[in-house]
C-alpha cells in the first residue's frame, strides 16, 4: 500500500462530496411559486366538516375568501389517504385554537377525496377546531397550482399570497408566519384588545 | 405482526451483518477456517432473513394490511393486485427493500458458487458485498423503514403513483434496472476484495466477476430499453428519451461498464490497463449509488411525495465512505499494477479498445456534468438552470458516431498488429455498406450531417460484424466440409464470447438505425375532429369514430376511437385513452400505438369535449421505432450468448487453433478468425 498516493486520491473525493452534500441543503420542495404576493385565487366552497365550537361553521355553508378580506387567512390542503397530513394535524388544529378572537381564519380544503372519509379521518384523528371544505374536482387546488399534500398558503388582509408552505408545517413556523402577518394589520389588532385576552 | 416480524428479521441482519463483516478479516489473517466459514455464512443468513422481509411486505401488500406505513403510502383497495404486488418498487422505502433483497441475493450466489476457491479473494469480497448490504439494512432499519406502524389504521390508501400502474412495463422494468445496478456491485466487491487481499496482480478478479459483469450488463441494457419502451408508451409524447436526470442515472454506469467490458479483454489478453480496469469497475458502482442518490434524495428533480430528508445524508455518507475507500485503495496498489504487455501497433485490437474506452469515459463525463451542472450552476451563480436536450445531443452525438464507426474497426482488426493486408481485406469491405446506408439516407431525405453519417457508420460496422461471423463460417465450410448452417452454429458455440459480443454490437446497431430514422423522419400534427372527420400524417389516415367514457374499479376512461384507413377502407382501429385516478388531479395520457416493421402509428388523445361532440388527437408517425426494442432484445441476445457455458464438444470438433494458450505463432489466416479471445 502507498499510503501517499492513497492519502492523495483520497482527498480528491472531498470536493464530489462537498457539493453533494451542498445540494442537500438545498430544498428540493422549494418550488418557486408566481402566487406569494399577487391576489389569492378567490373560491366558495361548501362546508363539509364543521370543525368545532368557537369556530365552527355549519355543514353547507358555502365559505368564501372574498368575505374573510382584512384578515389573514390560513388555508391548509389535506387529505385523508395523506400520511404527512397527520404529523400537521394536531399542530393547526390546537394552534388555530389559540388563536380564536384574532383576526385569523384557519380553513381546511379537502383535496381529491370524499367528504364522508375526510369526516371519518377526523373523528379517527380526534377532531379538528377549525372548518374543512370539499373542492370538488380539485378546482381551487388547480387554481393555487397545488404540488402535492399537505400544502398550506397564508392570505394575508389584503387578499394577496404572502406564504406557501409545502409539506406539514412546524408549530414555530406555523406561529411565526401568522404573527408576522397579524402585525401588518394594526388597526383591527387595536380594535379588539379586550378580545385578545381571551 | 407481519410488520413486527419482518422488522425484526431487519434488525437481526443488520447484526449477522455486522458480525461476518468483522469475522471474516480476522478469521484471514490467524487462518481460522472455522470462523470464516462463519463469517462467510452471514452472507447466506442474511439472504433468508431479507427474503423473509420482502416477503412480509409483499404479504401485507396484497392483504392491505395499511397498519404498515409502507401499505398505507402507496396502497389502495381498488387497485389490481398486479399493481399492488408491483408497488414493492412503486415509491422510496419499498424500492429500497427491493434493493436490499437483490443484493443479499447476489452476494449469496456469488459466494456459493465460488466457495472452494482456495486464497483470500473470495472472503474479502464477501466482505464487501455485506459492508454493501449493511448500509442497505441501516436505511431499512432507520431513514427508509417501510415497516413503520400508522395509528389510526387508515380505512384505504391513495394507491400507487398512477403513472406507474398504467401499463405492464413498470412490472419489467425496475426489476431489471435493479438486477442490472445492484449486479455492478459483484465485481466492485471482487475489485476491493483483490487489493484486500493483495491478489491483485493476477487477474484471477477479472476473470471469476466476467459473467457477473455481463449478466449485470445485460439487465441493465435491457432496462434502459424497458424504460425508453414504457416512457414511449406511457408518457403519451411520443418520444422515448429525454436526458432526464433519471434515465441519465441508469445510463451513465451502463456507459462505464461498456466501457470495462471491452477493456477487462484487453487485461485478460495483454496484461494492460490493470489499473485503469479497477477505476472502471470502482467507478461504475460509485456511478450506481450516486445515480440511486440523485434520484432518491431529490436533490436535482423530484417528483415524488414528500420524504423526509435524511435519507440523502446517510446515502451521502455512503458515497463519501465508498469514494474514499476506494480512491485511497486503487490509488494505494498501484504500484502492484506493473503493466506486462504493451501497445504494438495502433492499427490493433487493442488500440481500438482504448479509443473505445476514451469515447465511452469522455460521453460517461459528458451526461455525468450535464446531469450535476444544474447544481453546481446553483452553488457557484446561485441560479436554477436546467440542462435539456441541446446540450446532451449536441455533445454527445458525435461521441455516439465515432463509437458506431468504432465498433466496426474493432472486430476487424487482430491483437497485437495488423499486417497491410490484414487490414486492406478487412477495412476496404465494409466501406460498400458505408455508401449502400448513407445513399439510403440521403435519397430519404437525411440532410443532418451526424445523422447521415450514423446510418452511414452503421452500414460500415454492420458489414464489418457480419462478415466476421460469414468469414469463420465459411473457413469452417472449407475446413471442415460442414454444412453453412452448421458451420455458423459451432463457429458461434465455439467461441462463445467473441461472436456474442458481434451480436451485441449488431444489436446496437439496429438501436442506432430506429433512433436516426425516428429523430430524422418524425412527423406529428394534431387536430381537432367530429366524429366522422378524417386527419392524416405521413400516409397514415385515420378517422375519429367516437368518443367515449367507462368507469373501472380505480380510475376513470375517457377514450377515442380511431378507425385507420387504407383508402376507404378500415384496416384497424386505434384507441388513445385518459385515465383518471381519484388521487390524481392530472388525467394519465394513454396513447395507442399502431406498430409495424417500417415503424409505428402514435396516437394521443389530447383534449375532448364532455359531450362528446370532438376530440383533439396528436398523430405522429415514428418510423423504425420499434427496431430500438428489437435491437434492445439482439443485445440481450448477444450477452446471453457470452454467458452461457460454453459447450463442451468432442475434440475432433475443434478446430486446432482453438486451444486457449496464447497463440505464439502465425496461425493460418483462414482459421485466424476462430481464434479464441480469452
Amino acid at each position: 500500500m502507498n499510503w501517499k498516493r492513497a492519502t492523495i486520491a483520497a482527498l480528491c473525493a472531498i470536493p464530489v462530496v462537498g457539493l453533494l452534500g451542498w445540494g442537500l441543503t438545498r430544498d428540493p420542495k422549494e418550488i418557486v411559486s408566481p402566487l406569494p404576493g399577487r391576489d389569492a385565487p378567490v373560491f366558495s366552497l361548501p362546508v363539509f366538516a364543521p370543525g368545532q365550537p368557537p369556530l365552527a361553521r355549519a355543514v353547507g355553508d358555502s365559505v368564501r375568501l372574498a368575505t374573510m378580506r382584512g384578515d389573514v387567512v390560513v388555508l391548509n390542503f389535506w387529505a385523508s389517504w395523506c400520511l404527512e397530513c397527520r404529523v400537521e394535524h394536531t399542530i393547526l388544529s390546537d394552534i388555530a385554537q389559540e388563536y380564536n378572537g384574532r383576526p385569523v381564519h384557519f380553513l381546511g380544503v379537502l383535496y381529491n377525496d370524499q367528504p364522508a372519509s375526510g369526516t371519518a379521518w377526523i373523528a379517527e384523528m380526534g377532531g379538528q377546531s377549525y372548518p374543512s371544505v370539499d373542492d370538488p374536482h380539485a378546482r381551487t387546488a388547480i387554481d393555487y397550482g397545488l404540488y402535492g399534500v399537505p400544502e398550506s398558503f397564508f392570505v394575508d388582509a389584503s387578499g394577496r399570497v404572502a406564504y406557501k408552505q409545502v409539506g406539514p408545517v412546524s408549530a414555530v413556523r406555523l406561529r411565526h408566519l401568522v404573527d408576522s402577518l397579524l402585525i401588518a394589520i394594526p388597526a383591527r389588532a387595536a380594535a379588539a384588545p379586550a378580545k385578545q385576552g381571551s | 405482526m407481519t410488520g413486527l416480524l419482518a422488522r425484526d428479521a431487519l434488525l437481526v441482519s443488520l447484526a449477522v451483518l455486522l458480525f461476518g463483516a468483522a469475522i471474516i478479516p480476522v478469521a484471514v489473517r490467524r487462518g481460522r477456517s472455522d470462523l470464516l466459514a462463519l463469517g462467510t455464512s452471514a452472507v447466506y443468513t442474511n439472504f433468508l432473513l431479507v427474503t423473509i422481509a420482502t416477503v412480509a411486505m409483499i404479504v401485507a401488500l396484497v392483504r392491505h394490511d395499511f397498519s404498515v406505513a409502507y401499505v398505507a403510502q402507496v396502497g389502495s383497495r381498488a387497485t389490481p393486485v398486479f399493481y399492488t404486488v408491483i408497488s414493492l418498487w412503486g415509491a422510496l422505502e419499498g424500492s429500497i427493500l427491493f434493493w436490499a433483497w437483490v443484493l443479499a441475493l447476489y452476494s449469496a450466489a456469488v459466494v456459493w458458487i465460488n466457495r472452494h476457491r482456495q486464497g483470500n479473494l473470495v472472503p474479502y469480497a464477501a466482505v464487501a458485498l455485506l459492508l454493501v448490504s449493511l448500509f442497505f439494512a441501516v436505511l431499512l432499519v432507520w431513514p427508509a423503514n417501510p415497516f413503520g406502524a400508522v395509528s389510526p389504521v387508515p380505512a384505504d390508501g391513495p394507491g400507487p403513483n398512477p403513472l406507474l400502474q398504467n401499463h405492464i412495463l413498470m412490472a419489467v422494468h425496475p426489476p431489471l434496472l435493479y438486477l442490472g445496478y445492484v449486479g455492478m456491485a459483484v465485481p466492485f466487491a471482487f475489485a476491493v476484495g483483490a487489493m484486500l487481499s493483495g491478489e491483485v496482480q493476477n487477474d484471477d478478479w477479472v476473470r471469476l466477476t466476467r459473467r457477473w459483469t455481463l449478466t449485470s450488463w445485460g439487465f441493465l441494457s435491457a432496462a434502459i430499453i424497458a424504460g425508453m419502451w414504457w416512457s414511449y408508451e406511457v408518457l403519451g409524447w411520443g418520444g422515448y428519451w429525454a436526458w432526464d436526470p433519471v434515465e441519465n442515472a441508469s445510463f451513465i454506469p451502463w456507459l462505464t461498464a461498456t466501457a470495462y467490458l471491452h477493456s477487462a479483454m484487453v487485461q485478460e489478453r495483454r496484461g494492460m490497463l490493470r489499473l485503469w480496469n479497477l477505476n472502471l469497475v470502482v467507478g461504475t458502482f460509485v456511478l450506481t449509488i450516486l445515480g440511486t442518490f440523485l434520484t432518491r434524495s431529490g436533490i436535482i428533480s423530484s417528483v415524488h411525495a414528500f420524504t423526509t430528508g435524511t435519507i440523502g445524508y446517510f446515502f451521502l455518507g455512503f458515497i463519501a465512505l465508498v469514494l474514499l475507500a476506494s480512491l485511497a485503495l486503487v490509488a494505494g496498489n498501484s504500484d502492484r499494477l506493473r503493466t506486462v504487455g504493451r501497445f504494438d501497433s495502433p492499427a490493433s485490437r487493442e488500440t481500438v479498445f482504448l479509443l473505445n474506452n476514451l469515447f465511452l469515459t469522455a460521453f460517461m463525463f459528458t451526461v455525468l456534468v450535464g446531469t450535476l451542472f444544474p447544481l453546481m450552476a446553483e452553488y457557484v451563480r446561485g441560479v436554477k438552470v436546467s440542462v435539456g436536450e441541446p446540450f446532451f445531443n449536441r455533445m454527445s452525438i458525435p461521441i455516439v458516431v465515432a463509437l458506431l464507426f468504432l465498433m466496426g474497426v474493432g472486430p476487424a482488426l487482430p491483437w497485437k498488429a495488423a499486417s497491410r493486408k490484414e487490414l486492406k481485406d478487412k477495412l476496404l469491405p465494409p466501406i460498400a455498406g458505408a455508401v449502400v446506408l448513407g445513399a439510403v439516407a440521403l435519397l430519404a431525405g437525411a440532410r443532418n450531417v451526424y445523422a447521415v453519417l450514423a446510418f452511414t457508420f452503421v452500414g460500415y460496422s454492420a458489414v464489418a460484424n457480419l462478415r466476421e461471423f460469414f468469414i469463420g463460417a465459411r473457413a469452417r465450410h472449407v475446413a471442415h466440409t460442414e454444412p453453412w448452417g452448421l458451420a455458423l452454429a459451432r463457429l458461434v458455440t465455439g467461441n462463445q464470447r467473441r461472436y456474442g459480443g458481434y451480436v451485441a454490437h449488431l444489436g446496437v446497431f439496429v438501436v442506432a438505425l430506429g433512433v436516426a430514422a425516428s429523430q430524422t423522419w418524425r412527423t406529428e400534427r394534431e387536430s381537432t375532429l367530429k366524429p366522422g372527420e378524417t386527419m392524416s400524417v405521413a400516409g397514415h389516415t385515420v378517422r375519429l369514430k367516437d368518443v367515449w367514457g367507462r368507469q373501472e374499479p380505480q380510475r376513470q376512461v375517457i377514450g377515442a376511437t380511431l378507425e385507420v384507413l387504407d383508402g376507404t377502407r378500415v384496416v384497424g382501429t386505434m384507441e388513445p385513452r385518459m385515465n383518471f385516478y381519484p388521487m390524481s388531479q392530472q388525467p394519465v395520457p394513454t396513447p395507442d400505438v399502431r406498430s409495424a416493421f417500417t415503424g409505428d402509428l402514435y396516437a394521443n388523445l389530447m383534449s375532448f369535449r364532455p359531450d362528446g361532440s370532438s376530440a383533439s388527437v396528436k398523430l405522429i408517425s415514428e418510423p423504425l421505432v420499434p427496431w430500438i426494442w428489437m435491437g434492445g432484445g439482439i443485445v440481450v441476445l448477444g450477452a446471453l450468448v457470452c454467458i452461457f457455458p460454453a459447450s463442451r464438444r468432442s475434440p475432433a470438433a475443434r478446430p486446432a487453433v482453438a486451444v486457449p494458450s496464447r497463440p505464439l505463432g502465425v496461425v493460418a489466416a483462414s482459421l485466424q478468425s476462430m481464434e479464441p479471445e480469452a
